[in-house]
């Protein structure tokens, strides 16, 4: 099996699962109770937190536990909206965030907030300029991804951020699902206030998900109820996915140091190699990407089915993201980008994983030209 | 050129006379213990200042590190270079430039310890500033109160460049004052106590009452992750887990109930003295703060410290609640203390307690029952725990991280 899904999630790490597994089996208490075995599934709860603290440079009581990437993002949104909606109605965000991001602005869109949605150029990329352009007096919220999840270009967090520092009734979030452990940034030096990750996309468990919320800032919480989680999320924690997650991000953190320049290799030899198929383009900016995310466009050619084409081979590929690859559109992230219909609706993407090998690409590389020759001889 | 050593200079223990040497050797010892997970550096010292070498390791995580040792007056980056002008100047020049300089003042205090240089202070000053401010942009000179102080200090074995003084938190080395025990109840002060009998040299042996059932296993772990804090100052610390149930109920049951917090405040310092004595302190240290609560007024204190001749020291006798919490937020022990969980001083407590105890009738009342016996068992029954920086206390926790 070739696998080169890892941006729609990754495969757990044995190792995480054997935490899972030992946690929910033997520590099973509810945090709240008071009883040892309540203390225990606290101690452990925060033991994950401040580890997973400690390793992203931040403080223990800034991180919140939520199901995954999408509440987070959600909360993020809708939990300063409610909250700062006496300072100003006014939401930036950019065309092509995900639809955990996107949906929510248009929620609140309905309930009245005015959303701008930043436009990116042929990279992929938002400029500071187009942010500073959109900054209003009334602007609570700037919501920038640190990696787009279809073409994997990375987004200038860090300038922005230094940009914002000039607006401090501006609250920052960035969505960081995808830069996780792939592409490294510094919450502080980026002076951001609110960032969201996902454990199943660095080897741990659906169920377990992240906002960093800086400390200082209030949000509304979108779950009301025990109180958990320093009154921003209640909710019986899920203690086991927690710290089967905590370990997922230690391993994924180690994998980084010793083998970003292995990955760094193996995704130039995807570039070059799919440069050597002429009936395609190359959607993902080779400088400004993440390590992990080639895009492609097929031209003319259906990409669900070049997907199960694959699928036939024990290649697993996708079409965009594949939370939207159910739904027949062309992708928002190439479209805003300036691509035609044809070439936003025929978006393949490839995402790695540190687990990815150079060895698999010239299998991989064979298979898809084998695919495209087939399927181009049905379609013509 | 980069900056390649710490320099750091000593507070207090620079007043020491002949046992001065005792005092550096303690901090250097303190020093190392604090950078173990560097195994690169190398520390040197002297008697009036120490270097630690960074051989490539990072600075920042050393820097923050250092900031927790007591006996530093201060620290700052340095760079060492040959006694010959020239270099000097190029050292003392990549040292601003390693700065946010511009737009900023300097000057230069140039310092001759070896009179043997042939350039006095005022020359070098006029060289090495006339050198830099040639070679930088947007720099210039305020002798009064520059951005930048360029220090340099010609001694016998090289140069010594320095930009910055980072202050360390003073006091005397941990361990240089002897040893007392600290009875930590896990509320907010005696943290804050044990912090500052550290701050004077103190080394430290934590003294925790634990009343199961009436007092949970949560209590027990917050007074653990308390002493963890305490370690970031102290090193290595013990803490000793009396079990105090069987006395503190017999006392409820034969001692008049206003009386009954008094009597158990004896009995506690009893069992903390016997516990001395066997660990061999000389001191106990207990953060009461005069007239905070009943057990605190001064008529309470003298009844209470009637059982022993030990000094107790009393670091907080004199602040304020205000002041004690802002030094407990400052050493990161506030947010754990101000957790609800009931220890051994808020089960049991009388409804009116006696703010004004009288010492003959506390002795009347204990007269009626014979605790020693029951102190001597929470003494042999005390359970002992050592804690570091990195201590936790479930086993089979590690390989789930």
């Amino acid at each position: 099996m070739i696998y080169l899904d890892n941006s729609a999630t990754t495969k757990p790490f044995p190792e995480v699962v054997d935490s899972f597994v030992t946690v929910a089996t033997k520590y099973f208490g509810n945090p709240s109770s008071l009883h040892e075995l309540g203390m225990k599934a606290e101690r452990l709860l925060t033991q994950a937190r401040e580890q997973i603290a400690a390793a992203l440079g931040v403080k223990p009581n800034e991180i919140i536990f939520t199901s995954g990437g999408t509440e987070a993002n959600n909360f993020a949104i809708k939990g300063v909206a409610l909250q700062y909606r006496h300072r100003g109605n006014h939401i930036i965000t950019t065309a092509i965030e995900h639809p955990s991001v996107s949906e929510p602005c248009q929620q609140l869109e309905q309930l009245g907030f005015e959303v701008t949605y930043l436009p990116v150029n042929e990279n992929g990329i938002v400029t500071v300029e187009e942010v500073k352009k959109a900054l209003r007096d009334d602007t609570i919220l700037v919501s920038i991804m640190h990696v787009n999840n279809e073409v994997g270009s990375i987004q200038p967090v860090e300038e922005i951020g230094a940009l914002l520092a000039r607006y401090p009734k501006t609250i920052f979030h960035v969505d960081r699902v995808q830069g996780i452990s792939k592409v490294p940034l510094d919450m502080k030096k980026a002076r951001i206030d609110l960032c969201t990750m996902s454990a199943h996309k660095f080897h741990g468990l659906r169920g377990a998900g992240i906002l960093y919320v800086r400390q200082g800032i209030q949000l509304s919480p979108l779950l009301a109820g025990g109180g958990q989680e320093m009154q921003f999320r209640s909710g019986t924690e899920n203690v086991p996915a927690i710290v089967a997650m905590a370990k997922a991000l230690r391993m994924s953190l180690e994998k980084y140091d010793k083998q970003i320049d292995y990955l760094l290799e193996v995704k130039q030899a995807w570039f070059n190699e799919l440069k050597t198929i002429p009936s395609i383009q190359i959607n993902t900016p080779f400088a400004d990407s993440a390590p992990h995310i080639i895009n492609f466009s097929l031209n003319g050619i259906k990409p669900e089915v070049f997907v199960h084409e694959l699928e036939k081979r024990d290649i697993f590929v996708s079409t965009t993201s594949a939370c939207s690859s159910k739904k027949k559109t062309p992708s928002k992230t190439l479209l805003a980008m300036g691509a035609d219909d044809k070439r936003a609706e025929s978006g393949i993407r490839i995402s790695l994983s540190f687990e990815n090998t150079l060895e698999e690409i010239p299998t991989a590389i064979a298979a898809m030209k084998e695919a495209i020759e087939k399927l181009r001889e049905v379609t013509r | 050129m980069k900056y390649d050593r710490i320099l750091i200079r000593y507070g207090e223990m620079t007043t020491k006379g002949r046992n001065r040497n005792l005092f550096v050797r303690r901090l250097k010892d303190n020093v190392a213990e604090k950078l173990q997970a560097f195994p690169n550096i190398k520390i040197e010292y002297m008697r009036d200042r120490m270097y630690v070498l960074l051989n490539g390791e990072p600075h920042e995580p050393i820097i923050d590190k250092l900031k927790t040792v007591f006996g530093i007056h201060s620290f700052s980056l340095a760079m060492k270079c040959n006694n010959e002008l020239n270099e000097i100047k190029e050292t003392a020049l990549a040292a601003v430039q390693q700065l946010a300089h511009e737009g900023k003042t300097f000057k230069v205090s140039a310092r001759r310890v070896d009179k043997q240089f042939p350039y006095g202070s005022n020359e070098l000053n006029h060289e090495i500033g006339a050198h830099i401010l040639r070679n930088t942009d947007r720099l210039t000179v305020n002798v009064h109160e520059p951005d930048i102080n360029v220090r340099v200090e010609v001694r016998k074995d090289g140069t010594y460049v320095t930009c910055r003084d980072i202050p360390g938190p003073g006091g005397l080395p941990v361990g240089t004052s002897g040893k007392a025990m600290l009875m930590l109840s896990g509320g907010i002060d005696s943290p804050v106590a044990g912090y500052l009998a550290m701050k004077r040299g103190l080394e430290i042996e934590a003294v925790h009452f634990f009343s199961p059932p009436f007092t949970s296993e949560r209590a027990k772990q917050k007074v653990v992750d308390l002493v963890k804090k305490l370690t970031m100052y102290g090193g290595t610390i013990k803490l000793h887990i009396v079990p105090f149930t069987e006395v503190q109920q017999t006392i409820y049951k034969h001692v008049p109930n206003e009386y009954s917090l008094i009597s158990t405040r004896r009995a506690m310092l009893k069992i903390t003295d016997a516990l001395r004595q066997r660990h061999r302190a000389l001191a106990i240290v207990t953060g009461e703060s005069l007239g905070q609560v009943a057990s605190q007024t001064l008529e309470s204190m003298f009844v209470i410290n009637d059982v022993t001749t030990t000094p107790i020291l009393r670091p907080l006798v004199s602040m304020d609640k205000t002041e004690i919490i802002a030094i407990a937020k400052k050493i990161d022990t506030h947010d754990i203390s101000i957790l609800p969980y009931e220890d051994c001083c808020t089960i049991f407590t009388p409804r009116s307690p006696k703010t004004k105890p009288k010492k003959e009738k506390v002795v009347h009342y204990e007269s009626f029952v014979d605790l020693q016996p029951l102190i001597e068992k929470a003494v042999a029954n005390t359970e002992t725990m050592v804690i570091d920086e990195n201590f936790a206390a479930e086993d089979g926790f590690e390989q789930l991280f």
